[in-house]
């Protein structure tokens, strides 16, 4: 089984008051195991709706999407709200941390609600996926203590704790810097190359040079959809930017 | 999901606001603490009050009196009227199984008088008997024997009052001879004391002589004013009262259908009595605190109302990484219950603490009833479920989709 995602004419309307807004018109796309792709789409574009409906918090009007086999679009609340604790990792723009609670427990929060799991077992996860993201040294951090970046990777290591099928980063790098957004993609590209399937939402086109594909959405449609034959390496950026004060320092500077 | 990482969850979000739990259980704390106090100052101020009523005489006492009942037209007063007889004293004492002693008593007020000093006091005419029946002792000398009142022996016993007024002194009144009404009268004993009784009415201020004495030299009268028996035991009353019933009625020769002549009181329906009235009032202001923990509640959801809104953002994180909306319907739940609970042990202890200080300056033992406590804790839960359900529903019912990007 190679195909994570299989959406198949896909479309979804809503109501504002009278008029019917077509959201998404006939969207029809897969996306294999391995592959790092980048949505991209101006504001209205659908983007954020498609995005909804791939990590399963919205169901189509019609149309099919299969997640690793099985199909969402009849699934109840319940269902989908465990198939996202099983097959999904999200990453959000404004990292959503919880406040005043340390990274290892961000992290192991979506294995609190997967009753398979022991307290153990989480622990030893969370820690593993904090390793992943470079912050094996910062378990016991508090969110309010780290830097934007510290917490975008605790938000990664979040989304890679429970194992998913696909992670879906929704404009992840949107609130950072630009070193740090280099740091990010960098972070995403390694866990690329470690075999994770990533959805890379944005409107920024720059970002579309690191991942592996191109999907362009406009008017809810999907009107380019191409591989990218020459990736950048998020690294070798960073390696020719000037080298600035170490990350703990800038936290000082923002706290 | 295991539900021991949601108490894990709830905890750590109320650790995280410890300020604001803590003002929220202050309203519980408050409520339950009132209710605490007023049930234990009621059951205290119950028990002082039956100790009261208790001087009165033992708890299995019961008093037979003539039914106030009308004569010839006129309304005549209790002790007018004479339908208890001797005879009826000596059946009872006789055939009544469920009487472990029977006096009769007559009354009779005047003045008694040792040497230069007197005063005006009650002389109470019964059978040896009565000592034991109304919880009387005998400080010095002994009661009268049963041969005293055959003959109607010119004998008496002084309460404290009586013996400390005609004997100001402090000489022994024991072996002196009084005059009551100008007949002289032998002292054989001295009363314990007493003091006060529930209505405030002087217990010591009493002489005891026979019955027969009583009646023969100084009333002048074949009849009884009351009859006064205790029971074997407190809880055959209801038996015993009927068995009385049964052998007046036969004497008196009262027709199937004819009302009695006669009329019985027990101690345990004054007693009743007594508990129902301060029940009432124990329960009146157990309701007002009951109010108190109302508004509490309130001041629960309020808050709970305020951090669902202020906490969307977390819902929709935690929505979109898997948890149900039972889950968080749930955590929600559990921080209010967790609240009130734990508002509701501080309160307890404050309780606990309020009345027993309070006991000890109002000079009363205050009860607290595990009863009390136990329906603090069921009303705590409760208060926390209730009040915490509309928010918790709430903030599960949000839109992930919405929440996650709430601003």
């Amino acid at each position: 089984m190679n195909e994570i995602i299989k959406v198949d004419n896909l479309c979804r309307d809503f109501k504002v008051g009278e008029e019917v807004v077509h959201a998404l018109r006939n969207i029809t796309f897969t996306i294999n195991k391995g592959e790092f792709i980048t949505i991209m789409g101006a504001s209205g574009s659908g983007k954020s709706t498609l995005l909804n409906i791939l990590g399963c918090l919205d169901v189509a009007t019609s149309g099919e999407y299969y997640l690793d086999g099985v199909s969402v679009r009849k699934m109840d609340r319940n269902k989908r709200a465990t198939l996202r604790n099983r097959k999904i990792g999200f990453v959000f723009q404004s990292y959503n941390l919880l406040p005043k609670t340390t990274a290892i427990e961000n992290v192991e929060l979506p294995l609190l609600y997967n009753k398979n799991i022991t307290s153990t077992q989480s622990r030893q996860k969370s820690i593993e996926a904090l390793t992943e993201v470079g912050l094996a040294d910062r378990l016991y951090h508090r969110s309010n203590q780290m830097s934007g970046g510290q917490q975008q990777r605790v938000a990664i290591a979040r989304a890679l704790v429970n194992d998913p099928v696909i992670i879906l980063a929704d404009e992840a790098t949107g609130n950072l810097d630009s070193r740090t957004s280099y740091e990010i993609l960098a972070l995403f590209q390694k866990l690329h190359k470690e075999g994770k399937t990533i959805i890379f939402v944005t409107h920024n086109p720059e970002i579309a040079s690191f991942s592996g594909r191109t999907m362009v959405l406009k008017d809810g449609r999907v009107i380019h959809d191409t591989p990218n034959m020459k990736i950048a390496s998020a690294k070798a950026v960073l390696d020719t930017l000037p080298v600035e004060e170490e990350e703990e320092d800038i936290a000082r500077h923002i706290v | 999901m295991r539900y021991s990482n949601l108490i894990k969850i709830a905890l750590k979000a109320l650790a995280n606001n410890k300020t604001r739990a803590l003002l929220t259980m202050l309203g519980i704390i408050i409520g339950i603490m009132s209710v605490i106090v007023i049930l234990a100052l009621g059951s205290g101020a119950k028990e002082s009050i039956k100790d009261q009523i208790g001087t009165m005489g033992s708890s299995d006492m019961i008093m037979i009196m003539p039914y106030m009942g009308q004569e010839g037209g006129v309304t005549q007063s209790a002790s007018n009227m004479q339908s208890l007889k001797r005879e009826d004293y000596e059946s009872l004492l006789n055939d009544a199984k469920f009487l472990k002693a029977v006096s009769p008593v007559v009354t009779t007020g005047g003045q008694a008088i040792s040497g230069s000093n007197n005063t005006p006091t009650t002389m109470y005419g019964v059978s040896p008997s009565y000592l034991g029946i109304r919880n009387i002792n005998v400080s010095s000398g002994a009661i009268f024997g049963d041969d005293d009142v055959s003959r109607a022996t010119k004998v008496c016993l002084l309460g404290r009052t009586v013996a400390d007024n005609l004997f100001p002194d402090g000489e022994d009144p024991l072996g002196k001879t009084i005059r009551f009404n100008s007949t002289p009268m032998k002292v054989v004993g001295l009363l314990e004391s007493k003091g006060a009784s529930s209505v405030g009415q002087d217990q010591d201020d009493m002489i005891i002589a026979p019955f027969t004495t009583v009646q023969k030299r100084f009333l002048a009268i074949n009849h009884l004013h009351s009859i006064y028996a205790s029971t074997v035991s407190e809880e055959y009353t209801n038996e015993a009262m009927a068995e009385i019933k049964e052998i007046l009625r036969r004497n008196h020769k009262i027709l199937e259908g004819n009302d009695d002549d006669f009329q019985l009181m027990s101690m345990e329906e004054v007693m009743g009595t007594i508990d129902s009235v301060t029940g009432l009032l124990t329960t009146l202001l157990a309701c007002i605190a009951g109010i108190s923990l109302l508004v509490g509640g309130i001041g629960i959801m309020n808050i709970m109302y305020v951090s669902v809104t202020e906490r969307i953002k977390e819902i929709g994180l935690r929505m979109s990484i898997g948890a149900k909306g039972i889950h968080i319907l749930i955590q929600f739940l559990i921080e209010a219950v967790i609240i009130s609970l734990l508002g509701g042990l501080i309160g307890i202890i404050l309780g606990w603490a309020v009345s027993a200080i309070a006991g000890l300056f109002l000079d009363m033992n205050t009860v607290i009833q595990p009863s009390s406590v136990i329906i603090s804790f069921a009303i705590c839960t409760l208060t926390g479920i209730f009040f915490g359900w509309y928010p918790a529903k709430k903030a599960a019912n949000l839109n992930p989709i919405d929440a996650i990007r709430y601003e």
